[in-house]
């Protein structure tokens, strides 16, 4: 088919977190430009399988842009070249023919590769356990909207909980830091009533267990922002530094 | 006590050191610019001589001159700790990374600019503040007749200065003291000390570009109505007319003076 393209893919490779890995070169021929960055690999791994070759390992779910599961560093950036995408919206139209393209999984200390391209993500999810969530007592049903909320904060907490999980503010931090999600998960309990009893105990057990995981520093470049598929902003850092903070200096709850 | 010691050492927390430290560095380069302009007077330096004795011997100043040298070991060596932990979160970097495309030069090279600015403020209180203290400048008297105020200007040897004065004689205003001013004046007919001058102040354009609005998000003082004002007062104030203000002077001596 005419439009299509032969690529050159340099991958990282990576038995298991033990053992040190290196780039494999392969060559992707006849890929459509309206493929994504996905279909892509899958087709590339369907001609490993038929050589009887061990396939490329990458995260991949719901292909939609929603769960947050595919990752991939690719040229130099988390989730590809497009801002605003996650790899699986990411086209192929978006690279030129005879390109070589740079594979690499998310790197940091507390992202262990788990194979190849797939990296162990669940530190995310021990900073949510920490809290990252609301106690409801159990009952009733109650009437909606009971509780008002003023529509620039309900707006305000939902642009923070668009935020899917995919790790690419880590991925993308020069210090490999993982405060815009944690921020983000942190802003949008804080903005509404329901998250004001666990408010300032969440925000000490977050950030302790983010510092436990051993994600760096927040040295303000932008680069996670920038990089979010989702579009989370900035601004929740400062609200994270600004509850931690009031937290440890003006209130009474401790970390649970 | 045990609770803020455990704010200070998290990643947050050494932030916050960084923010504070850095701010008041700001506010110190304000003054510092300030007793500056002084060297523009043509007056032989002697508003400016007059100016270095109080600095240096007004006991509130001394205190905060001791606060601020402080405040730049503390914000060095943490910058050093906030550094090294940042590594450790990466211990396996990207082959191909590409910060250019989402974030700005400034941002990710602060450690960079800062040992450049270390090095700077090394040199320049060798230079000035090693020297004035340790009796190695000039020393000068000024006598000014206070009808016609006129100012008669004498280089003193050694052996004529004992200390620091200033009375009224006769309707004459006496002042002996260090002569700081000739320090500058020839330590700025050097073009390499003028050029290296000039580029450690484009390096504090990039380092305050980034740190002015940066500590303010560390402290997390973020909102609408005034952050469009920080952002100004960074790049407008901190970021070009400061440094401006500081390179023009060694470049006034040198090509005026």
């Amino acid at each position: 088919m005419s439009g299509n393209m032969n690529l050159t893919l340099k991958v990282w490779r990576q038995k298991n977190e033990k053992t040190r890995g290196k780039f494999v070169t392969y060559q992707a021929n006849d890929i459509s430009p309206d493929m994504s960055f996905l279909e892509m690999l899958d087709v590339v791994n369907e001609d490993l399988v038929r050589k009887g070759e061990d396939p490329i390992y990458f995260d991949h779910d719901c292909r939609e842009g929603i769960c947050g599961m595919c990752s991939l560093h690719i040229n130099g950036r988390a989730h590809g070249p497009k801002q605003g995408t996650t790899t699986c919206q990411l086209h192929m139209r978006s690279f030129h023919d005879g390109q070589t393209i740079v594979i690499e999984p998310w790197r940091a200390a507390a992202f262990p590769v788990i194979k190849d391209l797939a990296v162990d993500r669940t530190s995310f999810d021990r900073i949510q356990h920490a809290g990252g969530y609301v106690n409801v007592n159990t009952g009733g049903v109650p009437d909606a909207n009971s509780i008002p909320i003023p529509k620039v904060v309900a707006d305000e907490a939902f642009e923070s909980a668009t935020c899917i999980g995919c790790g690419a503010c880590v991925a993308a931090c020069k210090n490999a830091s993982a405060m815009l999600f944690v921020s983000a998960k942190i802003s949008q309990y804080t903005l509404l009533p329901q998250g004001q009893t666990e408010r300032y105990s969440r925000a000490q057990a977050m950030v302790a267990q983010m510092d436990a995981e051993g994600f760096g520093s927040c040295t303000n470049t932008g680069a996670c922002e920038a990089e979010c598929p989702v579009g989370i902003k900035l601004t929740n850092i400062a609200r994270m530094n600004r509850e931690y903070l009031t937290a440890k200096f003006f209130k009474q709850e401790e970390a649970h | 006590m045990s609770r803020s010691k455990h704010v200070l050492s998290s990643s947050l927390g050494k932030k916050v050191i960084m923010s504070l430290t850095g701010l008041f560095l700001c506010t110190f380069l304000v003054i510092h610019l300030i007793g500056n302009l002084q060297l523009f007077y043509n007056d032989q330096g002697k508003a400016f001589n007059d100016y270095a004795y109080f600095m240096t011997h007004f006991t509130p100043i001394k205190v905060i001159s001791y606060l601020l040298y402080t405040f730049i070991v503390i914000h060095a060596v943490w910058a050093l700790v906030v550094t090294i932990h940042n590594k450790k979160a990466r211990p396996k970097g990207y082959a191909v990374f590409r910060g250019s495309a989402n974030s700005a030069w400034s941002s990710r090279n602060m450690g960079i600019l800062g040992t450049v600015l270390l090095v700077f403020i090394v040199t320049h209180m060798s230079n000035f503040w090693w020297k004035y203290h340790n009796d190695e400048v000039p020393y000068v008297e000024y006598r000014t007749d206070l009808n016609t105020n006129e100012t008669k200007v004498t280089e003193l040897v050694a052996g004529e200065f004992t200390d620091y004065v200033k009375y009224v004689d006769d309707e004459v205003e006496v002042i002996k003291a260090k002569d700081l001013y000739k320090q500058v004046a020839f330590a700025f007919k050097e073009w390499y000390l003028v050029a290296f001058y000039v580029i450690s102040m484009v390096a504090l354009s990039f380092h305050l570009v980034h740190g002015f609005k940066s500590a303010f998000q560390s402290l997390g003082l973020d909102h609408k109505k005034y952050i469009p004002f920080i952002r100004f007062l960074g790049i407008w104030i901190f970021a070009i007319a400061i440094p401006i203000g500081f390179a023009a002077l060694p470049v006034y001596f040198y090509f005026f003076n």
